[in-house]
């Protein structure tokens, strides 16, 4: 994600840091690096010039050659300017806007292949798990089997997806033609759809338009007569995160077309570094309203400017990290687990349970890196999540009463579930030694006051790196090495004085 | 509604300026001037508008730099000539001819094609163009429908299979691509076809187990018909970024890309990523994709390419 640009501004601020006294060309040299690392995040060249000279004036301004600390204190600035390019206007709708009366009007439009289908299904997920009812109009008839595609997802987000309310599906089949030979029925289709919708007293309608070129006239003009006849309420900009100069361009153009309130940046979960999204807003002034995070039907979450720019500068994203685990156990689930834990009865069922739950959120190098500070570090740990499944196949290889009661575990049945699971003997006794301490720990924790649970969790803390580091096949194989020493360094290493 | 439509097309107009300001043509602003040093500058931020990556673009303009300083690169005009060269050696004819089976034993093989992209890069669309323009140079050709994950895209390429007379092997929704793979291998064999196209779900090169199912595709078109695959192919969405370089080394990582199709070139963006991705990567581009229609292919030529990334919009 947006790694990269990470890793190349702390190279930035380190040549800042490492200065007694800052000059305004010492200034614009961090700044042409901050440039460089914004360029190769597909940040739009003008877009990046911009910022540059706002960052400049800013740094000048803040005196920030007088400070002590002028690493720090630039990192402030262009944090500050960043988290300014990405905010929405104060005055700007959140989130999805509710009508009343309904139907609140959906339109989602945008270029092939952005992901606008897999989009309507996401938003309409969103609504979903907040009570919201709604329908989802096929409105691209350009596309093969687009109109099945957009069906299947509805279908899909009303049987999986969380959230009680129902989620309709409106399509005329019949109106399918090949691509530019159907220009400006969509509009008829949409319109048809709103009445179905106003009888069926559905909240939320959403508009799944054909994938078009900003420079398509005529199939840029049908998106304009639907947007006329219908005047939806809000217009969503879906675009690919890893579009690169060009982003400008096609968003400038739906954006004078059809006035986008909001963007949805798609396929975040990849490591794009994201540099649309900066340009994007500079350029239409319309927010990122929300990102897609991942293949699954829910995976869309909202966007928070100064949570990206945290972690454009390496600070973490704690909250993110807070809500995914939110999301995945529920509060009750929790307290019964912490009532278990307090009774010292925790089995290997919990254990797998929390295992699938922490798996759930995602990669664990994605996870690690929204905790503050932890990011650069891992860079060069080789995380293998290959591990996690190796653990569940252990424990998916002992008995229901192993399961429950460890002490059980004797040689012959170690060696079952080494023979089950594929793993050495050792690796068993290691995972039943982990299970005890990790089980043990959490009995003490339950019991204990707050400023216990602080004592208790650095001795877990230490324990834990005892047995990763201990575990050799562990979860955590920092990569070896050779230790770059300057030659000023090196000469000091060969050369202790004396005397 | 004249009122309307009037202040439409001014509006229209007024943005196919703002078009030209944006990614006007770099060659009428190199004509007829002497190079300098503001003219470079120019160039590089050209090249960069064009996704060529700051990298590759440093490496351009610091040749161009060079031939400048020594005198043998003066004219404006001359420029895009000197790129077009630069480029040319990157992409030597070779490079970007295609591979087709060669017969075993006196005994004709299918050439199997095997196409990977991530999610939207435009795949299927790209698989029916293939598919046409291998049947328009004579051969016979069968499609393998092997993205079962996403819904429709197994109808999406059967339209396609109907629209150009084809056939097409798919598997249910939900399968195992690797077994549709195999199953279309063997239909390929069976039925003597001249080329076998594969289409796969889109997947993002950050996922790993998603990854791993390609390459198992792969090797279960290896050992079914020995050879094979013999081109696998690419799909890169001509908007892309520099994140295009991570997706042609994750995808080569997995199943040895040997060519990209630059799909959606028909827009504004210039595709210049593929430059960086040859540039550090060595895979060639062997097609280009421009438009919606089955006939929207043409065969890679770095020449009319790089003509492309600095001309006028058409």
């Amino acid at each position: 994600m947006f790694e990269r640009l990470q890793d190349a501004f702390s190279g930035a601020f380190r040549k800042l840091s490492g200065k007694g006294t800052i000059s305004e060309s010492n200034i614009r040299e961090a700044a042409d690096e901050v440039r460089t690392a914004l360029l190769e995040a597909d940040v739009n060249y003008d877009v990046v010039n911009r910022f540059c000279e706002q960052v400049i004036a800013d740094a000048l301004g803040a005196e920030v050659t007088k400070s002590l600390k002028p690493g720090q204190e630039f990192i402030g600035v262009v944090q500050k300017r960043l988290v300014e390019f990405l905010s929405p206007p104060d005055d700007s709708k959140p989130g999805v806007i509710h009508v009343a009366p309904p139907p609140t009007i959906i339109m989602m439009c945008g270029l092939q292949g952005s992901g606008k289908t897999t989009s309507c299904g996401k938003l309409a997920a969103y609504l979903k798990k907040r009570g919201r009812s709604c329908m989802l109009v096929a409105a691209d008839l350009q596309r093969p089997a687009a109109v099945d595609q957009l069906q299947i997802v509805a279908q899909q987000v009303q049987k999986e997806a969380p959230g009680g309310a129902r989620v309709e599906f409106y399509a005329e089949p019949d109106k399918v033609a090949a691509y530019g030979e159907a220009v400006g029925v969509a509009v008829g289709v949409c319109q048809r759809a709103v009445k179905q919708a106003m009888r069926d007293k559905v909240d939320t309608v959403i508009l799944d338009t054909a994938g078009r070129l900003h420079v398509n006239d005529d199939l840029m003009k049908e998106l304009q007569s639907v947007h006329k006849m219908l005047t939806p309420h809000q217009v969503f900009l879906v675009v690919d995160a890893m579009t690169g100069q060009d982003a400008v361009n096609s968003a400038k153009e739906f954006h004078e077309r059809l006035h986008v309130d909001g963007v949805i940046l798609t396929k975040f979960d990849s490591d794009t570094r994201g540099g649309a999204a900066i340009s994007i807003k500079e350029v239409t002034g319309a927010p990122i309203r929300f990102i897609g995070t991942g293949e699954k039907i829910d995976a869309i979450e909202e966007f928070h400017p100064e949570r990206i720019a945290s972690r454009i500068l390496g600070m973490g994203d704690v909250v993110s990290l807070v809500e995914k685990a939110q999301q995945e156990v529920s509060e009750e689930e929790a307290e019964e687990l912490q009532e278990k834990l307090a009774r010292g009865e925790m089995t290997m069922d919990d254990f797998l349970k929390q295992l699938r739950a922490i798996r759930r959120m995602g990669p664990m190098k994605q996870l690690l890196g929204m905790l503050p500070g932890v990011g650069s570090a891992l860079k060069d740990a080789d995380i293998d999540d290959k591990q996690l499944n190796r653990v569940e196949g252990m424990i998916n290889s002992m008995t229901e009463r192993e399961r429950k009661d460890v002490s059980l575990l004797n040689n012959s049945r170690r060696r079952r579930i080494s023979k089950g699971s594929a793993a050495s003997i050792n690796e068993v006794g290691r995972l039943v030694k982990q299970f005890e301490t990790v089980s043990k720990m959490a009995q003490q924790m339950a019991g204990l006051g707050a400023m216990g649970k602080m004592k208790a969790l650095r001795q877990m803390q230490g324990q834990a790196q005892q047995m990763t580091a201990g575990a050799g096949g562990g979860m955590f194989k920092p990569k070896v090495g050779t230790k770059t020493v300057s030659p000023k360094a090196g000469y000091k290493k060969r050369k202790p004085k004396k005397r | 509604m004249a009122v309307f439509k009037n202040v439409v097309s001014r509006i229209s107009k007024g943005l196919r300026r703002t078009r030209e300001a944006l990614t006007g043509s770099l060659r009428s602003v190199l004509a007829g001037r002497a190079l300098d040093e503001d003219l470079i500058k120019e160039i590089e931020a050209r090249l960069i508008q064009a996704d060529v990556g700051v990298k590759t673009t440093r490496k351009l303009v610091d040749s161009i730099r060079t031939d400048w300083k020594a005198g043998t690169l003066t004219r404006g005009d001359d420029v895009i000539d000197h790129l077009k060269l630069q480029l040319k050696a990157m992409w030597p004819d070779a490079d970007r001819s295609l591979q087709f089976a060669t017969p075993e034993n006196g005994e004709k093989t299918p050439t199997v094609i095997l196409v990977a992209g991530i999610n939207g890069s435009g795949k299927t669309t790209s698989v029916a163009k293939l598919a046409n323009l291998m049947r328009k140079s004579g051969r016979t050709v069968l499609l393998g429908a092997c993205d079962t994950f996403r819904a429709g895209a197994v109808k999406q390429l059967e339209i396609w299979s109907d629209r150009l007379d084809v056939d097409i092997v798919r598997g249910q929704e939900g399968g195992d691509p690797a077994a549709v793979a195999f199953d279309a291998c063997d239909a390929a064999v069976a039925r003597g076809v001249d080329v076998l196209i594969i289409d796969t779900a889109g997947r993002l090169h950050t996922q790993d187990p998603l990854m791993r199912q390609l390459t198992k595709i792969r090797d279960v078109v290896a050992r079914r018909i020995p050879g094979a695959p013999h081109e696998v192919i690419l799909v890169l969405d001509a908007t892309s970024g520099q994140n295009a370089l991570r997706q042609a080394e994750e995808f080569t990582r997995a199943i040895d890309v040997t060519g990209l199709m630059l799909a959606k070139l028909d827009g504004t963006a210039r595709g210049g990523a593929a430059i960086a991705v040859r540039e550090s990567t060595e895979i060639p581009v062997k097609f280009i994709g421009l438009g919606e229609t089955p006939d929207d292919i043409e065969l890679f030529d770095p020449e009319a390419f790089i003509e492309a990334m600095f001309a006028d919009e058409g």
